[in-house]
């Protein structure tokens, strides 16, 4: 297959982006997204150009390093997959693909599709966990949780926070990533003590890393490889007004 | 130098309780005084780091990636053992032991491993306590599957997606000392020196990915929690990051590399489809619990696997292991569907691939049952390879997915070289040759968790350390080295990418030290890397060949080329 690439180029954090077009020859269907970048910039390395950098590493779906917007779609066409996940199988021959970073104030450009998202590492420190020491834990079967509140635990806990959520997002909210945390631990008896300062916390954080707030078109679990539900965003909001006046 | 593995004395069972008592403490306010600077942030490294800050000390903590939520630990699907024994088929701090050093071919050491059953059980209580959302019963109690190898039901899960959750877990608690201060975190930076000072470690140097500038870490006490080395064989399960040299570079400063050689190769990976691939996928082997691995008894027999017949099929494992079927342990399993493979009863497209077959236990539970349990690992499938699992057998093949090898540590984990420490899976110690399966996770956990916080307090306690800055000379020296070494791969200017030099020496590392070794293959092997990696650093030279006498070999010398003045490209007369 061969394909028109129209890829975002910058250099660093404080210059000024443009696309670039480049051609990709001769690739397999079965390649994932990142081999055909793999393919390009060897090409790119043999010329002596500056190859295109994006982020990636595990290229199973799961660490969420990688996250391309292309043409128009976090992590591209398919549902529920990532952009390593992604086969050149689901694009036509001759397709021109536009290959853009995550867009969000919050998730400022590093280098051309590489962006910052330690504002989501910051969300979680502001109190996205248990409060619990090394050592100082009971027994784990002393609290049984139902069968099915634990698989809801899971649902949300499933997030690989790559931030297609908010790249998606027309607000730029994280709600969707912040949800998902909040929601399992609200699930969990365990995540009851600290619930009420949890929630505030990291709406505070939030707010603060410029993440915009949810208006309910819920293109981000559309687009969330992991298919995380909204219903969390209910729950967190939830959580959030009961911390305010119980 | 004579290896001193500092095994306690006593009986197996109380020697960890006797060590613990009898290695000095850091007085609880003196902790702050030290500082610890932990490299890496997988399961053991953020459980290591958190753990330490818990404790008061200050905690320097480094990964490769943006965030230490991304480390590979996140990728092991299966699950976690303990010996809860809550499915009362008996089992046993004394059982997981006696497994895992047969597990290991008796080639690990017995008090490590006797010591990382105890503790098992308290990380599943520490993981619930953080919120990690393992499988449970109906009554709201924790299940246990069986899994890799193991007769009894120990293994703990969080659907196909166990790692996640425990790193995720880790990663809350680490997040929530980075939060308190006590942890200083800095991501994007790659280790590329260790400092030794006076025959003790005393911190790293570091490359800062996003300027390029090298940056100096100074510590007490260094910890490298980097992972494995798997990646020299290119075609890996391994991330892409995972690069092997943090450990590399301590072992050039003089830390022991133990046992190279255990390589683990993991038997249910998605087979190899052609050359543009970058990594291998695997599969959780919890697949094997209820999936039937066969071959067509036909050599070379191409028909679809629906069109043959039940008494066509050799079911292999099951034929030669009565007792453990499907789940023998990995090394055998993946010896085995080389040989079958290898005698031309492979299938697929490459000959390279056995199948995994759920069509039995769809039929007993229903494909719900068993979308259920497997649900994203047959989606995976899918996408990979555009076959549907549910209605024709999955294709596996062994695939390197573990090193057991790695740094040597004694008892307390500390290298040859003094107040370095290496955890997980970057050092050699509790798995002998072949790690059994839900037992990476676990020694993570522990050593990070359970074991570190508490030897390291020891050399700690007992050590003087002189006041060192960033400008001392052992750092200096080291900044200009890796400076240089830059510079000088960076001039190169070679026909080749690193990857498709990579590629090559994970071929050459494939064929001749891979699931099966000999000597010849090996010294092949010796010769072929040198050549590779001169190609790599000596792209021009001048070919001075030297006669040898008549009948011998002519022997070549090299006088290696530099550019100043003429930048070499590729000639062009356009």
């Amino acid at each position: 297959m061969n394909f028109t690439l129209k890829i975002w180029r910058q250099h660093d954090r404080n210059s000024k982006g443009k696309f670039v077009e480049y051609k990709a020859s001769d690739i397999s269907p079965d390649m994932s997204f990142l081999e055909m970048l793999d393919a390009v910039n060897r090409d790119l390395a043999k010329k002596n150009e500056d190859i295109i950098a994006f982020d990636h590493d595990c290229r199973e779906g799961i660490c969420g390093s990688c996250g391309l917007y292309i043409s128009g779609r976090a992590h591209g066409p398919q549902r529920g997959v990532t952009t390593c996940e992604l086969r050149m199988r689901h694009f036509h021959d001759g397709e021109t693909i536009v290959v853009e970073p995550w867009r969000a104030k919050a998730f400022p450009v590093i280098k051309d599709l590489i962006v910052d998202r330690t504002a989501f590492d910051r969300v979680i420190q502001s109190g996205g966990y248990i409060s619990v020491d090394t050592g100082s834990t009971p027994e784990a079967s002393s609290i049984p949780i139902p069968k099915a509140n634990a698989e809801e635990a899971m649902d949300a806990a499933a997030c690989i926070g790559c931030g297609a959520c908010v790249a998606v997002c027309k607000n730029s909210s994280a709600m969707l990533f912040m949800s998902a945390k909040v929601s399992q631990l609200a699930l969990l008896p365990q995540g009851h003590a600290e619930r009420k300062i949890r929630v505030q916390r990291m709406v505070h954080q939030m707010d603060k890393e410029g993440f915009g707030h949810c208006s309910n078109t819920y293109a981000c679990e559309q687009e969330c490889p992991k298919k995380i539900s909204v219903a969390h965003i209910t729950r967190m909001n939830r959580e959030f007004i009961r911390a305010a006046f119980w | 130098m004579v290896l001193n593995s500092k095994i306690p004395e006593g009986p197996i069972q109380q020697k960890w309780d006797n060590h613990r008592f009898n290695i000095k403490l850091v007085n609880a306010a003196n902790k702050r005084k030290y500082t610890i600077v932990v490299v890496g942030t997988g399961l053991a490294g953020s459980s290591a780091a958190a753990s330490l800050a818990e404790l008061g000390y200050n905690v320097i903590s480094l990964c490769y990636h943006e965030s230490p939520r991304r480390a590979h630990s996140i990728a092991a699907q299966g699950g976690i053992n303990a010996p809860k024994n809550y499915k009362n088929d008996g089992d046993s701090i004394w059982r997981l032991f006696y497994d895992t050093v047969k597990g290991g071919d008796y080639r690990a050491r017995e008090a490590n491993v006797y010591r990382l059953a105890q503790v098992s059980g308290n990380i599943i209580d520490q993981c619930v306590a953080q919120g990690v959302p393992f499988g449970r019963e109906y009554g709201g109690l924790l299940d246990n599957r069986s899994f890799g190898g193991a007769q009894v039901s120990r293994t703990f899960y969080a659907r196909g997606q166990t790692g996640q959750q425990l790193l995720l877990g880790a990663y809350g608690a680490l997040s929530r000392q980075i939060n308190s201060g006590r942890v200083k975190f800095f991501g994007r930076r790659e280790m590329l020196d260790l400092i030794v000072i006076e025959g003790q470690a005393r911190g790293i140097l570091a490359r800062n990915m996003e300027t390029g500038a090298l940056e100096s870490y100074i510590g007490d006490a260094v910890v490298l929690a980097t992972g494995g080395y798997g990646n020299t064989f290119y075609l890996a399960t391994m991330a892409k990051y995972s690069n092997g040299t943090a450990i590399w570079k301590a072992h050039k400063k003089g830390a022991f590399f133990g046992n190279p050689c255990f390589t683990q190769i993991h038997p249910t990976c998605i087979p190899l489809s052609s050359d543009y691939q970058s990594k291998l996928t695997l599969m959780s082997e919890s697949l094997r619990n209820d999936g039937r691995i066969w071959v067509p008894k036909k050599a070379g027999d191409k028909r679809n696997p629906k069109d043959i017949p039940e008494e066509e099929r050799d079911y292999y494992l099951e034929r030669l292991y009565p007792s453990f079927g499907n789940l023998v342990p990995r090394d055998v399993a993946s010896r085995r569907a080389k040989e079958m493979c290898d005698k031309g009863f492979g299938v697929g497209s490459t000959g390279l691939a056995v199948y995994l077959d759920f069509a039995d236990t769809i039929k007993r539970n229903g494909k719900e049952w068993v979308e259920e349990k497997y649900g994203n690992l047959f989606d995976m499938y899918h996408e990979i390879t555009a076959e549907n699992a549910y209605e024709t057998p999955m294709r596996i093949y062994p695939a390197v997915h573990y090193t057991m090898g790695g740094l040597w540590v004694d008892y307390n984990l500390m290298t040859t070289i003094p107040g370095l420490y290496v955890i997980g899976e970057a050092n050699f110690s509790d798995h002998g040759a072949n790690r059994l399966g839900a037992s990476a996770l676990m020694q993570g956990l522990a050593d990070g968790y359970f074991v570190i916080p508490y030897t390291i307090g020891d050399y700690l306690a007992s050590t003087k350390f002189p006041q060192i800055k960033p400008d001392h000379p052992a750092f200096k020296e080291a900044e200009r080295n890796i400076q240089e070494l830059i510079k000088k791969l960076l001039s190169i200017k070679g026909k080749q990418t690193v990857d498709e030099i990579h590629k090559r020496l994970g071929k050459v590392m494939y064929d001749h030290c891979g699931m099966a070794r000999n000597e010849a293959g090996l010294k092949k092997a010796l010769q072929l890397i040198p050549q590779l990696r001169e190609e790599f650093e000596k792209f021009a030279y001048v070919a001075a060949w030297e006669y040898k006498g008549n009948g011998l070999n002519w022997e070549l010398h090299k006088e290696p080329l530099a550019f100043e003045y003429v930048k070499p490209s590729t000639r062009s007369y356009k």
